[in-house]
């Protein structure tokens, strides 16, 4: 009961306090205010008292319909958005590209178009294009929320990542979070650098040139391009980069995006670019130590660092359950 | 925005003073009975009727706060300001006498939204129900145990309930219903949710 104080300026004072939500869909972080990751946070916390319940299920939803539809391969993000809509007492149903009408070449839009005509509220999707879920958004009544499109964004797992790095935190201004691994193929990094620009944190990216999205240079490079993402500092030398860091996010090298020639070796790139024992040590004392999943052992990130004491990678995957579950509710609470 | 005052500070206090006295003797003493204020201010409230339960009978009451929010079924569309908070249940309710304390009874949705949302809790032995103010026009078939005071109200005005806690005074105001494009209503939160 720690808000209930008494505090000055009366109920409107309190009432802009309060965090404003009027979405219809959650596509990306790059147009969320403070404000909305705020009401994000708080009804996050909600939801993690629910899950925390004997029985993890409350009516919110109840006699809504949520779709699930994977045209990639997921495992954490599907099932906590599975259980998140089941959690508030939804229905449903997942689809894959492989055993559904997609496989006999329906069309994206015919396929949602459909689903929505069976009578589904919500959509959760992830696509392999970079703006499906644009496409898609422009051409439904429902609900859509992005799971993660191409190199694009997934921006649940944004939400997930600051939940987390809140929890251990407190406020992210002038945080330090190195992001490092192979951020031109990332979705999960393009969410994370918008998120937490957006919150004040001090954002680091940190990979070989190779691995960098076109337009981003190293820090000190004279040549400036436009950048469809926020300005952040650009670093190729690991050991730099985790200087006095308060996150160490690492990526998963993505091996089926990257064409040959990105990288000299496997090796070379894990003796460069791992998180491990001796780098963490050169960040600050606790720092948090994060991964969006699956891991690649031994290349990105040291087994060791991975299961150590400061490694919050199991619990981004729980808090993961209850940041969908507070997407779905504060857009289920919207427009009808 | 001018409102009648119907309960000053002074009113306020004596209406918490007589609902922990008869707490207290409609349950012959404090055994099993626990608080539980209703997000926003029925949350200060029951922290109050504890307080002054406290102060007579040298007892402590067990106080939780519940978050209605996911049990509501008159969600209204495109509120602005949606806001749920952690329920905080701080004790085993599975047999107690359970006393849910709110601010406004008005249409009894919110309690019928409480009364779901407590039992997925536990099986409490009763569950009694504790209002600073009942307004009337009930749509379902709810009553208050304990009533700071009956105030007969129209339906197009507004009962709000100021507390110290939440918004720097107590006071109790009836006022006109303004619709939300002249400006924000003072009494947000899933207890004004009954309009």
């Amino acid at each position: 009961m720690t808000e209930e104080q008494p505090r000055a300026g009366g109920a409107i004072a309190a009432l802009d306090k309060q965090p404003v939500w009027n979405r219809h869909h959650v596509l990306d972080l790059d147009d969320f205010t403070p404000s909305e990751i705020e009401a994000v946070m708080e009804t996050t916390d909600a939801m993690m008292e629910v899950l925390g319940r004997e029985v993890p299920r409350v009516p919110a939803l109840r006699g809504k319909t949520v779709v699930t539809l994977f045209y990639e391969a997921s495992t954490r993000t599907r099932v906590s958005f599975e259980l998140a809509a089941k959690a508030l007492g939804a229905d449903v149903i997942n689809i894959g590209a492989s055993g559904s009408s997609v496989q006999k070449g329906e069309s994206l839009y015919d396929t949602v178009r459909t689903l929505q005509a069976v009578g589904a509220q919500m959509l959760v999707m992830r696509h392999g294009s970079s703006g499906a879920p644009y496409l898609v958004a422009r051409h439904v009544e429902m609900n859509v929320v992005n799971g993660g499109d191409g190199w694009h964004a997934h921006p649940t797992q944004g939400l997930l990542d600051i939940y987390t790095m809140r929890s251990h935190l407190g406020d992210l201004r002038g945080r330090r979070v190195v992001i490092v691994g192979d951020i031109a193929h990332s979705r999960v990094a393009r969410s994370n650098i918008w998120g937490l620009t957006t919150l004040g944190a001090e954002v680091v990216v940190c990979a070989p040139p190779t691995l960098l999205p076109y337009g981003m240079r190293p820090n000190g490079s004279p040549l400036e391009e436009p950048l469809a993402l926020p300005r952040v500092d650009v670093e190729t030398d690991l050991d730099r980069a985790v200087e006095g860091a308060d996150v160490l996010m690492a990526l998963r090298l993505q091996l089926e995006r990257m064409t040959s020639g990105l990288l000299p070796s496997l090796r070379e790139y894990a003796r460069l670019y791992q998180l491990n024992e001796e780098r963490l040590a050169r960040a600050r004392p606790g720092a948090l130590v994060m991964h969006p999943g699956p891991m690649n052992g031994g290349v990105e990130i040291s087994p060791a660092v991975a299961r150590s004491l400061q490694s919050a990678i199991e619990e981004q995957v729980t808090n993961g359950v209850a940041v969908r579950m507070a997407i779905l509710y504060l857009l289920a609470r919207g427009k009808p | 925005m001018t409102g009648r005052t119907v309960l000053t500070a002074e009113d306020i206090r004596r209406a918490v003073g007589r609902i922990a006295h008869e707490i207290v003797e409609r349950n012959r003493g404090l055994d099993g009975v626990v608080l539980v204020g209703m997000r926003t201010r029925g949350v200060p409230l029951a922290a109050r009727l504890a307080a002054t339960i406290q102060e007579f009978e040298r007892q402590a009451v067990p106080v939780g706060a519940l978050d209605i929010g996911l049990y509501r079924d008159d969600i209204p569309a495109m509120e602005l300001r949606p806001q749920i908070r952690p329920t905080e249940i701080p004790t085993d309710i599975h047999g107690k006498r359970v006393v849910l304390v709110d601010d406004v009874l008005y249409t009894g949705r919110s309690i019928r939204a409480a009364l779901d949302a407590l039992i997925d809790f536990g099986r409490p032995a009763s569950i009694q129900l504790a209002v600073l103010v009942d307004r009337g026009h009930r749509e379902l078939p709810i009553r208050a145990d304990y009533v700071g005071k009956n105030i007969p109200t129209a339906l197009n005005e507004d009962v709000q309930v100021l507390l110290e806690e939440a918004d720097g005074r107590d006071e109790v105001v009836v006022m006109p219903v303004l619709s939300e494009v002249e400006g924000p209503v003072l009494n947000e939160g899933p207890g004004e949710g009954e309009r």
